[in-house]
């Protein structure tokens, strides 16, 4: 294990404390995305090039700007803390210890975990992405399909808010205006 | 003669690195040559802003700077000398930690893009075999940056500049990262370096294999070239700057070095995505045509960034800046499908070949979607005298 | 078609760009310490006193009535008035204003010290170059430094400055020829009562200079 992996995982596991630690929710965010980094940094210091560099341009170019706008939109800028509801600890932790223990649980059951010395031949870009498009082309198109009913609900969603109060606050086009004066 | 010269500054960095031990030599010789990419750039950043100001003065018919050094062109040295002299000054209910690092946040990757552009032949800072994914992933990380200065300055137009901006940068995000597709499908290899070397000039051939020279080619240039403009937020997509509303738009609460920091990246962040374009679509350092071909390099690849700087200038020089509807429509309803319609036309040119055959296919289709959905775009709507609510007429 | 009119844009930005370099006159800038545009007559900047002649605490017109030091709506004159009298261009004995400030920093060029000034003493400069680095000392004009001769304002404001000296040509003769007039009243009085001839001459100016001094206000 070299000193790089040391100081990834140092920062990934930082970066995952202060979001779970801070107090300002953007804050969080920002730790959040020092981990996403941090975790990319381990995928590339592996060798996967690939999924490392999707990593970053899935989570810290989109998830994460996802993460603050949300905080941004919801809560308003001016409420900075977080208000205690000591009550949902315990589901919470119920909830992520499972989770962990589920994860932890079957990479223990992976077989081959003992410590290799020489890692196996990494499969290229080329490789993945024949893979992908042969054994696993239906995988792919059932998560291409979700993912696109996703976007077409929440576009369905905003649009029958929009209609159910026209007079609402949302902004006044050029056309609406002309023909109001008209 | 030619080839040396084609090759000095690989030899320069070959003959700096040789005599250390073999275990840094990568480490040492990647430091060097982002040392060199920072200066080479930085110079080039400087001379850019001196260029663009004399530029568009010219095209409004006035002089430009004309007073620091030979015809004004030491005016950059002026102004670096001033911006770095100036006080730093830091909001106070500004979030000072955030505040101190959305310009580093924002800096670090735009220079890391410049690592995998080939400047010349065996001239790639990082040869990966996934460079392009790198320097999308690179890019995509400066939008966090933004947010970070926007939100941190806790101020209304920082803010407003910063939401502009996200949002401009993850519409655009689509058809700059798309219209790249069709390139690699064509070549089959995400390595930029790769992708310059399968558009020479095949033996015996007299022109380059560019694909600016294909259907498909040309139009996902532009693509391209359309989204680099947005994604360095320079005119006509300037909005998250828009003077006239926000003043500076996300770096409103910065100044001294940390203003020049945004101002540097912005530019960095131009000239990266025009290398990228020179890189995908205009042959990287390859000569356009075979005979050409003793030119070093290098200097083909800085001879066509500069044309594309100069374009850009050109159209900063030109255009009025849109307005948020405007933008969204042209990325959603425009730029996109079109992107989506350039993908099967390449792998249709792939079949096809290059002869006529390919021509006479893909053109038609590449042309018919440009005209169908420009027409979609602006055709519709009718253009007739505004009328103002509460201002009188 | 999309993107027409891009094309015409950058064609039109390319010909002013060509043709700026071909055709200096398309350029409009004024490089200004250099070259500069000829000011307007009725350009007005900050004001200044007028002496006549060649000494400025000889011929200085204003008499330290103090009216455009009252009428100033940012109060930046301040006027002492001197001890003694100084006679004016019609030999009438004046007050002479001993401290004449006005702090330019205040001024607003609102020229309403101009207007009130009944003796043509303070007119407005052209002279805007004033920048300095001192903002206390070097923006506030003394006496000394506001005092400029008579041909500056015939060069600044000639149709103004030809009218006001045809004006105070005209004043100066009147008082003179009454001078004369009052001074032969005088002598035939003189000579009509002999004995008080020498009290009589010692008086004469008195009863001359009163009207002078009237037309000199209206
Ligand atoms: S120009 Fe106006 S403000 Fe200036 S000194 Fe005269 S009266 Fe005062
Ligand atoms: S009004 Fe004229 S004469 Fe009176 S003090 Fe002012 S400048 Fe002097």
């Amino acid at each position: 294990m070299s000193p790089i992996f040391y100081f990834l995982a140092m920062l990934t596991l930082g970066g995952a404390v202060a979001a779970m630690s801070l107090r300002n929710p953007v804050h969080c965010a920002l730790s959040l995305v020092v981990t996403f980094v941090g975790l990319a940094g381990v995928y590339l210091g592996l060798g996967a090039h690939f999924l490392g560099l999707s990593q970053v341009l899935v989570y810290v170019g989109a998830v994460a700007i996802l993460l603050v706008f949300v905080l941004l939109l919801t809560r308003g800028s001016g409420k900075d803390e977080f208000d205690e509801r000591p009550d949902r600890w315990w589901p919470a932790l119920g909830v992520g210890g499972g989770l962990g223990g589920v994860l932890i649980a079957v990479v223990l059951a992976q077989p081959g975990l003992a410590l290799r010395t020489a890692p196996p031949e990494l499969p290229t870009v080329r490789a993945l992405g024949e893979s992908l498009m042969t054994d696993f082309v239906l995988p792919l198109q059932v998560v291409g399909v979700l993912l696109t009913a996703a976007l077409i609900g929440a576009a369905v969603l905003a649009l029958s808010d929009r209609r159910r109060t026209p007079q609402d606050s949302g902004p006044v086009t050029s056309r609406e205006e002309g023909e109001t004066r008209r | 003669m030619a080839a040396t010269l084609d090759q000095l500054f690989v030899q320069l960095l070959h003959g700096m690195t040789a005599p250390l031990p073999e275990a840094i030599r990568p480490w040492v010789a990647l430091a060097i040559s982002l040392g060199a990419i920072l200066a080479v750039f930085g110079l080039c950043f400087g001379i850019t802003t001196v260029c663009e100001r004399k530029a568009i003065a010219r095209m409004q018919n006035r002089l430009g700077p004309n007073r620091v050094g030979p015809y004004g062109f030491l005016q950059f040295a002026a102004d670096g000398i001033k911006t770095l002299t100036k006080e730093d000054i830091v909001p106070r209910t500004a979030d000072q930690v955030v505040h101190f690092l959305a310009p580093l946040a924002l800096l670090v990757p735009v220079v890391l893009t410049f690592l995998v552009l080939p400047f010349g032949r065996n001239m790639t800072a990082m040869d990966l075999e996934v460079g392009l994914l790198f320097f999308f992933a690179a890019g995509a990380s400066t939008e966090l940056a933004v947010f970070m200065a926007g939100w941190s300055s806790r101020n209304k137009y920082s803010l407003l500049g910063a939401m502009r901006a996200i949002a401009q940068m993850l519409s655009y995000e689509l058809p700059f990262i798309l219209s790249t597709i069709g390139v690699v499908m064509i070549t089959g290899a995400l390595s930029t370096t790769k992708i310059v070397e399968a558009q020479a000039a095949a033996p015996g051939e007299w022109l380059a294999r560019w694909h600016v020279f294909t259907p498909w080619g040309l139009a996902a240039f532009l693509l391209f070239l359309i989204a680099a403009f947005a994604e360095s937020n320079r005119s006509p997509f300037d909005l998250p700057e828009g003077e006239s509303e926000i003043v500076a738009g996300y770096f409103i609460e910065y100044s001294g070095f940390k203003f020049a920091l945004f101002f540097m990246a912005e530019y960095l962040g131009m000239f990266s995505s025009s290398g990228m374009a020179v890189t995908l679509f205009l042959g990287g350092w390859t000569a356009p045509f075979a005979f050409l071909d003793w030119v070093p390099s290098w200097m083909w690849f800085f001879g066509k960034l500069g044309v594309l700087i100069a374009l850009f200038i050109w159209v900063r020089g030109t255009t009025p800046r849109l307005r948020m509807d405007q933008l969204m429509d042209f990325a959603w309803k425009f730029m996109l499908p079109l992107a989506l319609i350039i993908l099967p036309t390449a792998a249709i040119w792939h079949y096809a070949g290059r002869g006529w055959l390919g021509w006479l296919v893909t053109a038609p289709i590449v042309v018919g979607a440009y005209v169908l959905l420009g027409r979609s775009l602006v055709g519709r709507r009718r253009i007739r005298q505004r009328s103002y609510r509460y201002a009188a007429t | 078609m999309l993107g027409i009119g891009l094309i015409k844009g950058l064609a039109e930005t390319g010909r002013n760009f060509v043709g700026s370099y071909l055709d200096p006159d398309r350029l409009v800038t004024v490089e200004y310490p250099e070259e500069r545009l000829p000011v307007k007559e009725n350009f007005r900047q900050f004001p200044f006193l007028v002496f006549d002649g060649e000494k400025a605490d000889i011929g200085l017109r204003c008499v330290a009535c103090q009216i455009c030091e009252k009428e100033c709506p940012p109060q930046c004159i301040y006027i002492e008035k001197s001890k003694d009298k100084k006679p004016d261009h019609l030999g009438k004995p004046q007050f002479y204003p001993a401290v004449f400030d006005i702090d330019i920093s205040v001024c607003m060029s609102c020229q309403i010290c101009v207007e009130v000034c009944p003796f043509d003493a303070i007119k407005m400069d052209q002279q805007f170059e004033l920048s300095t680095a001192d903002r206390f000392r070097g923006l506030l004009l003394t006496r000394d430094r506001l005092a400029k001769p008579n041909s500056h304002f015939q060069a600044i404001h000639p149709r103004d400055a030809a009218e006001i000296d045809m004006r105070r040509v005209d004043e100066r003769a009147k008082a003179e020829a009454k001078a004369k007039a009052d001074a032969e009243a005088k002598a035939k009085q003189a000579t009509a009562a002999a004995p008080g001839a020498t009290k009589a001459v010692a008086s004469t100016p008195k009863p001359a200079a009163a009207p002078a001094n009237e037309g000199a206000i209206s």
